[in-house]
């Protein structure tokens, strides 16, 4: 890490947006982004990717229309992004009023060694959203910023997205449940849902 | 006796599906239509079909069924996303319109319409054929019963020559 390098830390932003989560359910991203939120705490309400990487996003559009009555943040890493990008053009199609998408943005690929992702080099996310149709988009890099958007999360009108800027370090893992039928079932029974 | 397709869509109604996925081919065109104006079905147009997989495992941690349609050459877009239903048992059922095989005029169909059904069972989901009309709807009825018995990935493929011959020179 550098010293002056002022982009968010990444723990401290997963905790902005979890703070007083209320009813809010959490898709989060192949990598570094599930580690976030289990070092914020664990909770049945979080769905964490160990793999399908490309699939949070488009996890997260299911879940906003089948509920409704319920707010659906992803938070995903911008190469996890980047492999499924086209997911926001297909919300940018559906644009959920429920539904929020932050991209923990850092450059690189930081479970395989730190390799540069394009963002680092040309892609500017946030552009990508807007361009897709999600025009509530926001390119995050301060504390102000983060924590404006995390206050929109709660009543937002549309479909929100942001990119999140933050320091490419790796903060010691912290490792959720890796079952995946456990994940699958206990967020249905904690949010309510008999079995099918 | 309604068109096949109508059948199939009754079908999906009956077991209620309420988001269908879909990447646009000509043997489902009939069946996009009517999913798009079914008010309880959310219709999803999407660019690649392993979105509608991942689409499908939102649905149900949200606690409604999903189903995906595609052309056999959307299936090898797939594949790393099945892991996904695999892992977690998301039911899926995945409609499949085949291209590549009876009289397919385009050879580049045909690599991977030929591979279609090997590569679904490889990824362990469980394979149904139709190759006639009056099977259809039964077929993609019982799929759906063993989908979400078990909690299980399903694909009926619906075969080219049940579909049509696409017509190239008019």
């Amino acid at each position: 890490m550098i010293a002056n390098d002022r982009r968010l830390d990444r723990r401290a932003a997963m905790r902005t947006l979890l703070e007083n989560r209320g009813e809010l359910l959490l898709v989060t991203g192949l990598g570094s982004t599930t580690w976030d939120a289990a070092a914020v705490g664990d909770d049945d309400r979080n769905f964490y990717l160990w793999g399908a990487m490309g699939a949070a996003a488009m996890i997260g559009l299911g879940l906003a229309i089948a509920r409704p009555d319920r707010r659906v943040l992803v938070v995903t890493g911008d190469g996890e992004m980047l492999m499924g990008m086209g997911a926001l053009a297909t919300i940018g199609v559906q644009r959920p009023p429920n539904l929020a998408i932050a991209v923990f943005d850092n450059g690189h690929y930081g479970e395989t060694g730190m390799q540069a992702s394009h963002t680092k080099a040309a892609v500017e996310l946030t552009g990508v959203a807007d361009a897709c149709g999600i025009k509530a988009a926001f390119d995050i890099t301060d504390e102000l910023g983060l924590s404006k958007f995390a206050g929109r999360l709660r009543n937002a009108a549309t479909t929100l997205f942001a990119r999140i800027a933050i320091r490419a370090d790796e903060p010691p893992r912290v490792l959720p449940p890796r079952d995946g039928v456990l994940l699958k079932n206990r967020f249905r029974r904690a949010t309510g849902i008999e079995h099918d | 006796m309604p068109d096949w397709r109508d059948q199939i869509f009754t079908a999906l109604k009956a077991a209620k599906i309420r988001q269908v996925g879909y990447v646009p081919d000509a043997g489902h065109a009939r069946l996009i239509e009517l999913c798009r104006a079914e008010p309880t079905i959310r219709a999803v147009p999407l660019t690649s079909e392993e979105e509608g997989v991942a689409l499908a495992a939102g649905a149900w941690l949200g606690g409604q069924r999903a189903a995906l349609l595609m052309q056999s050459s959307g299936v090898g877009n797939c594949i790393n996303m099945l892991s996904l239903t695999k892992i977690c048992r998301f039911p899926l059922l995945m409609l499949v319109a085949m291209r590549g095989e009876w009289a397919e005029f385009n050879p580049w169909q045909v690599p991977m319409g030929s591979k279609t059904q090997a590569v679904l069972e490889l990824c362990d989901v469980l394979v149904y054929r139709v190759e006639r009309l009056e099977e259809a709807a039964e077929t993609v009825t019982a799929a759906l019963d063993i989908t979400y018995n078990g909690d299980l990935t399903t694909a009926v493929l619906l075969a080219q020559r049940l579909i049509g011959t696409k017509r190239w020179v008019k």
